[in-house]
């Protein structure tokens, strides 16, 4: 990955709806090879998914989310993959990581409602093997998600003229 | 009663735009490249630091020539970044924006009826300063074809035995245009055979997009004869701090901290907390304010262009300066019509020199969107005026 690489990834992150056309001017290339790179970079997997960031709270969706801290034991030979994988082919599961400190993997879920939510930690996280503890911290607001802040500031006033 | 203004400030023209000022209050959705200061919020850790030093009680008056940390930090920092050298005891004093520090480098250099060539086209209150300070302004012009540079034949034309000193800024407000070390040698060999000091304001010098900034003062034969300014404005979105700084030779220095001393006392604590923060940790939020700048000068000229507004490409700052003279008109009718029809306010060019003539300044330290939605704009007042 060089320089116009990563210009290339800053602004499909920031909106991937940038039209090839816009994104050759702003990143000083030929439309040809911005699809090249792009083509290139989705090969090698730098490119996941183009998708939106969503604030369901304000389009009206009244999911729940919370965030799970599971203890693990993990097993020779395989560590936390092996369990870590059989997590996240959850669905409800939305992003899961491996942490340092005081509890080992760290899920991110959603649900219809928090007693949904309850009903799949109990039934579906807790008595999976090799899982020795849980805990469940529902989200009660999110202010700022991949970057992007969600409650807005009101605008500074500026003059219209300064030289 | 008698007229009590003096004849001095009475001779300082009044500013060119004030009536543009007038029509952009009666609007409400001005989409604003009129205003040369960046749009974005100057970086959080760098206000963090000056809330908390206040919380701490930190509001006293700092030493006259601005706190030794700030000082110390400005010397590394020039050294790292433009390879320029200044002793943070003797020839640095931070000032209340680079504002007072052109006017305290003026007036510590300036007599009665000394000559000070200014290049221009350039900001608005160099040559106001000069006549304050009982000099003779006396402009030299950068042209479009040069690429709004400074070329030695133009400064050549402009020498006589009063002249004492130049001001010039490069990277250039309003035309974007730069000046590389080859451009300075040339400026550097007249400067020396006529005996001429240099005011180089630099503020926008960390706005440099195709190559590095190159400091005058670099070379050994300026170093001695040039006063460099420069400030946290621009580059770490620190207009309303109020932080600038002069760099010169220790006599020259110690001439200027006098006028510094008595007409500013010190620049403001809680800025130059917040200034010494924005070099300790700031710089990786500037660098990524500059490449946002790059890719809103790509944009916007490439824009520009395709309106048959001729703009060369700004090689630094952040201002477009196009070209109107396809639509026949004035910069200052242009700029008018345009804000009065579609209101998208922009400087004449006129107004910053009589090489800016034709020319309107645009400056694109605003988000591309509206950008985007400026140039749309433009393109329907191109149409309504074939």
């Amino acid at each position: 990955m060089d320089e116009k690489d990563r210009i290339l990834l800053h602004l499909l992150e920031e909106n991937c709806r940038t039209p090839t056309k816009e994104l050759a001017v702003l990143a000083e290339m030929s439309e040809e090879d911005v699809k090249s790179r792009i083509g290139r970079l989705e090969a090698a997997g730098a490119i996941r998914r183009y998708g939106a960031v969503v604030d369901w709270e304000r389009a009206g969706d009244g999911n729940v989310a919370a965030v799970l801290e599971l203890k693990v034991s993990p097993e020779r030979d395989f560590g936390y993959d092996r369990i870590a994988e059989r997590i996240a082919r959850f669905p409800q599961v939305r992003s899961l990581r491996l942490m340092t400190g005081a509890y080992d993997l760290q899920i991110l879920v959603t649900g219809p409602s928090m007693h949904e939510i309850a009903r799949f930690v109990s039934e579906q996280i807790a008595p999976m093997d090799r899982i020795r503890e849980t805990a469940t911290h529902i989200i009660m607001k999110t202010y700022k998600e991949n970057g992007t802040t969600f409650a807005e500031r009101e605008e500074v006033e500026r003059l219209p003229y300064s030289f | 009663m008698r007229d009590f203004i003096s004849a001095r400030a009475r001779a300082i023209p009044p500013s060119g735009i004030r009536r543009f000022f007038d029509i952009a209050q009666t609007m409400e959705d001005v989409i604003s490249l009129g205003v040369g200061e960046p749009d974005f919020v100057t970086p959080w850790c760098v206000c963090e630091a000056s809330i908390y030093s206040i919380e701490q009680g930190s509001t006293a008056y700092t030493s006259n020539k601005g706190t030794p940390q700030l000082r110390a930090a400005i010397s590394r920092y020039l050294d790292t970044h433009f390879g320029t050298r200044y002793d943070p005891e003797e020839e640095i004093i931070v000032t209340c924006g680079v504002s007072e520090a052109a006017d305290i480098a003026i007036r510590a250099v300036t007599d009665p009826g000394d000559e000070v060539l200014v290049a221009e086209p350039c900001y608005v209150s160099y040559t106001p300063c000069v006549s304050l300070a009982g000099g003779v302004p006396v402009t030299v012009p950068c042209r479009a074809e040069d690429e709004f540079r400074l070329t030695p034949e133009a400064l050549a034309e402009s020498i006589t035995p009063k002249t004492k000193a130049l001001i010039a800024n490069f990277p250039n407000n309003p035309t974007g245009g730069v000046m590389q070390e080859a451009d300075w040698r040339g400026i550097a060999d007249l400067l020396v055979d006529h005996d001429l000091l240099l005011i180089s304001d630099e503020v926008y010098g960390e706005l440099t997009y195709d190559g590095n900034h190159f400091s005058p003062a670099r070379l050994p034969e300026l170093y001695e004869r040039t006063i460099t300014l420069n400030g946290f404005s621009k580059a770490f979105a620190m207009t309303g701090w109020r932080i600038g700084y002069l760099c010169a030779p220790p006599a020259i220095t110690a001439a200027a901290l006098k006028i510094h001393q008595y007409v500013a006392l010190c620049a403001p604590v809680m800025g130059q907390i917040a200034a010494y923060e924005a070099l300790r940790i700031g710089e990786a939020e500037k660098d990524a304010m500059v490449r946002e700048y790059r890719l809103r000068r790509n944009l916007f000229v490439d824009g520009l262009n395709k309106l048959g507004l001729t703009c060369h490409v700004p090689k630094g700052a952040f201002y477009a300066f196009p070209s109107v003279a396809s639509t026949g008109m004035t910069d200052v009718e242009f700029a008018e019509s345009l804000l009065r029809e579609q209101h998208v306010a922009v400087v004449p060019g006129s107004v910053l020199g009589p090489s800016g003539a034709g020319h309107v300044r645009c400056a694109y330290a605003v988000s591309r969107d509206d950008l985007k939605e400026a140039l749309a704009r433009m393109a329907t007042f191109l149409e309504s005026i074939k």
